[in-house]
């Protein structure tokens, strides 16, 4: 048994630092989330030439055939650098719905073009209704038309195809289809963008049923929990570094305890958030009976940690912290975003109570 | 990063799973129910069994009858030996802390004068560590102890004894060198507690009962031979016995926790909250599960912390989390359990309507130390301040 990164993974997480720190720093994050979309395709195209977008899909098509844990060290570094743009609504979100549940040829149709950095795409789930349960889905195609309406569908504007969730199944909606119209939520999370999907008799491709789906959602929920952890380490460090230099009555503030013990706190928080998504992205990849369970672990436990360790942050950071100019609250806010999606710490609590305290409940991989 | 287990560490639990099955007693649910006093000796039996077994010091070298276990496989003992609800073992501070100590820092001849007899239970060891004046601040330590030719006279007072009351010999940290930086005149002595002038009295703690003791040094002679480690290097040596209390012992306590709040969840299923099971109220489900997930926190905190170790080769500051992970997280599922089981929660041991013969009503008040013990929360905090985030030193 070894909880520890293997040699390659190491390499990975490692060159996606460099590459993300390289490509994406901070004045170009800040650039693209004053645009409508933060999405810039000169990014996208080094993005696959890293062969990020294929990174979990199997060779056969164009994916890079990598594990979970890779997944979840991507994202953690996406994270770090709050990758503004569709990254994570094209490929692990989109990209994961279509694997879980397409057939070959959907699969050549739509997820090779993702793996091959040609498209941008993004998953419709959520109603009015706020659930990201897909039981509680109420669109429902008719003779593959669809009419209603999905919210909180990040990066749908720059999607070149949407993957629609409806109770009678999976459906792909090209973005010039008729009926379609695509408007913005003003979300607080600037870096990944938020819209309203309406359609009216919108002609919709079925690709496969909703059996699977919860797998491929899992998958995602761990990799947005991952995109937290990363979050989280780079709030801590811009925070210890400012307490070792910020100076107030003659002494760095990091030496007092009710500065320093914060940090304390915030490193525990991180790194237990960091053990449960590495653990869910294990469990993920092995199909292990307790992968349901694992993933609602991380992201209950991540979902509470980021917003924790951004308080903390923030307070450590004084008046600095308020400022606009400080990217604290960019990272804040995504915290935020990602809290709520694909399920809060209270959602995620109570789908482990199912699994874990209902009787006869521990044997279902997912509910 | 693969958390199958490997064919080493199959066969390991599979041996030890075959020996259990052979050789735990099945009469300790009798027995723990009675004072240590009266229980002591069933101890020291299993212990005695176990190493007989060669299983009583897994983690220990093998050239000292242990396993060499890594600890993965340390974790699989842990567990295996909660699965089969096995005793503890009588000398526990000697296997788990002095023992690793003096086989690091002592002689060839303290190694074989004291090593057979930690391993067989024929002597007890306990840990003079705290004073009334020196608990977080442990270099501050008053009790001396003064060269006399080939003897230290040693003076002084030490608090929160576990196993004093049985110890046949203590791990004593004591300055020998009051005029350096307190860090720097401390030494590690081996003492006989029956040297004339060792007195050691129980302390009763706020839970009823005393698992520690108090004791008293007053003119103890001390053989020179009995110095572990270099004089007035004796920080170090304590710190390393530290180091083994905050590190591997997290995942002793996995086992014991997984057991708690399966437990509960049980006991969650009788218990009324609001008209129905607490089971079924939903702000009870979100607190177990909050202690369920936690839980299994722990164990992966553990397990990523052993991938560290293993790299460096030691415990580090690392384990500073594991200690105030698990310690908080064990106040938090008391009071859940207190919650789930309203008045009845309360009741003690002897009472004929107390939960599990009182087990939670103790829990709830014995966690209390948790935070405390073995290094408190702010020490804790403090530690991973200075030693891992790298800011300046508070104290």
């Amino acid at each position: 048994m070894e909880f520890g990164l293997s040699e390659s993974q190491e390499f990975l997480k490692d060159s996606t630092r460099k590459f993300f720190a390289g490509e994406c720093p901070s004045a170009e994050m800040r650039r693209l989330m004053e645009t409508d979309t933060a999405y810039e395709a000169s990014l996208w195209s080094k993005l696959t030439e890293q062969g990020y977008p294929g990174i979990i899909f199997p060779e056969a098509y164009g994916g890079v055939g990598l594990g979970k844990v890779e997944l979840m060290l991507l994202m953690e570094e996406a994270g770090r650098a709050l990758l503004p743009g569709p990254f994570f609504s094209t490929v692990v979100l989109a990209g994961s719905v279509i694997e879980a549940v397409g057939s070959p040829a959907h699969k050549e149709k739509y997820l090779a073009p993702i793996c091959r950095g040609e498209v941008r795409a993004t998953v419709a789930l959520v109603e009015a209704s706020a659930s990201w349960n897909p039981r509680d889905v109420q669109l429902s195609a008719t003779n593959g038309k669809l009419t209603g309406e999905k919210l909180f569908v990040t990066d749908a504007a720059i999607a070149d195809f949407l993957v629609v969730v409806a109770r009678n199944g999976v459906f792909v909606v090209d973005s010039k289809a008729s009926g379609l119209t695509i408007s913005p939520m003003s979300g607080m999370d600037l870096t990944r963008k938020l819209y309203r999907v309406e359609f009216s008799n919108t002609p919709a491709e079925h690709i496969g049923g909703t059996t699977d789906l919860p797998r491929a959602l899992d998958i995602a929920t761990a990799a947005l929990a991952a995109e937290l952890v990363g979050g989280m380490q780079r709030i801590l460090d811009i925070t210890v570094e400012y307490a070792k230099t910020r100076k107030q009555f003659g002494k760095p503030i990091g030496m007092f305890q009710a500065v320093q013990h914060q940090c304390a706190d915030m490193y525990l928080e991180t790194e237990s958030s960091r053990s449960a998504v590495y653990y869910a992205g294990w469990a993920l990849e092995e199909n292990s009976p307790d992968a349901a369970t694992a993933v609602s672990i991380a992201k209950m436990y991540a979902s509470d940690a980021a917003r924790t360790v951004g308080n903390r942050g923030i307070q450590i950071h004084g008046g600095m912290g308020f400022t606009w100019e400080n990217d604290l609250h960019l990272y804040y806010r995504r915290a935020k975003a990602s809290e709520t999606a694909f399920g809060d710490a209270t959602f995620h609590r109570e789908r482990i109570a199912r699994l874990v305290i209902d009787e006869g409940a521990v044997s279902a991989k997912h509910a | 990063m693969d958390l199958n287990l490997s064919p080493e560490e199959l066969q390991f639990r599979d041996e030890l799973r075959a020996w259990l099955d052979a050789n735990v007693p099945h009469d300790w649910s009798a027995w723990r129910e009675k004072p240590m006093e009266e229980s002591f000796p069933y101890l020291r039996a299993w212990q005695r069994k176990l190493h007989e077994g060669r299983w009583a010091a897994v983690s220990w070298p093998k050239e000292y009858e242990g396993r060499s276990a890594t600890l993965t496989q340390q974790a699989i003992f842990w567990e295996e030996m909660a699965r089969v609800e096995a005793p503890p073992m009588a000398n526990s501070l000697g296997l788990g802390l002095i023992g690793p100590t003096i086989i690091a820092y002592g002689t060839e001849a303290q190694k074989s004068r004291f090593i057979p007899k930690i391993l067989s239970a024929e002597e007890i060891w306990c840990q003079g560590f705290s004073e009334p004046n020196a608990g977080s601040d442990l270099a501050s330590l008053q009790t001396e102890a003064r060269l006399d030719d080939d003897h230290y006279i040693v003076n002084g007072q030490k608090v929160w004894t576990s196993y004093g009351w049985v110890g046949n010999w203590c791990e004593l940290v004591v300055r020998t060198d009051p005029n350096v930086p307190k860090h720097k005149g401390l030494t590690v002595l081996l003492i006989d507690m029956k040297s004339p002038g060792v007195e050691v009295r129980p302390l009763r703690q706020m839970t009823g009962e005393s698992e520690f003791n108090e004791m008293f040094f007053r003119d103890v002679r001390v053989p020179v031979e009995n110095v572990l480690g270099k004089v007035n290097d004796g920080w170090n040596v304590a710190v390393s016995t530290l180091m083994h209390e905050r590190g591997a012992y997290g995942a002793r306590l996995h086992p014991l926790f997984k057991r708690n709040i399966n437990r509960l969840i049980e006991l969650s299923r009788k218990f009324q909250k609001n008209g129905h099971a607490a089971a079924q109220d939903p702000l009870t489900r979100q607190k177990l599960a909050q202690c369920y997930a936690e839980i299994e926190i722990m164990r992966m905190n553990q397990l990523r912390a052993f991938s560290r170790i293993s790299a460096t080769g030691a415990p580090g500051p690392e384990g500073s989390i594991q200690k105030i992970f698990w310690s908080e997280l064990n106040q938090r599922l008391q009071q859940v359990a207190q919650e789930i089981f309203g008045p009845y929660g309360q009741l003690l041991g002897g009472d004929s309507h107390a939960v599990d013969k009182g087990i939670w009503s103790y829990g709830y008040l014995r966690t209390r130390g948790n935070t405390i013990e073995a290094g408190t929360s702010e020490v804790q905090r403090s530690i991973i301040g200075h030693f891992v985030l790298g800011l300046p030193k508070s104290y």
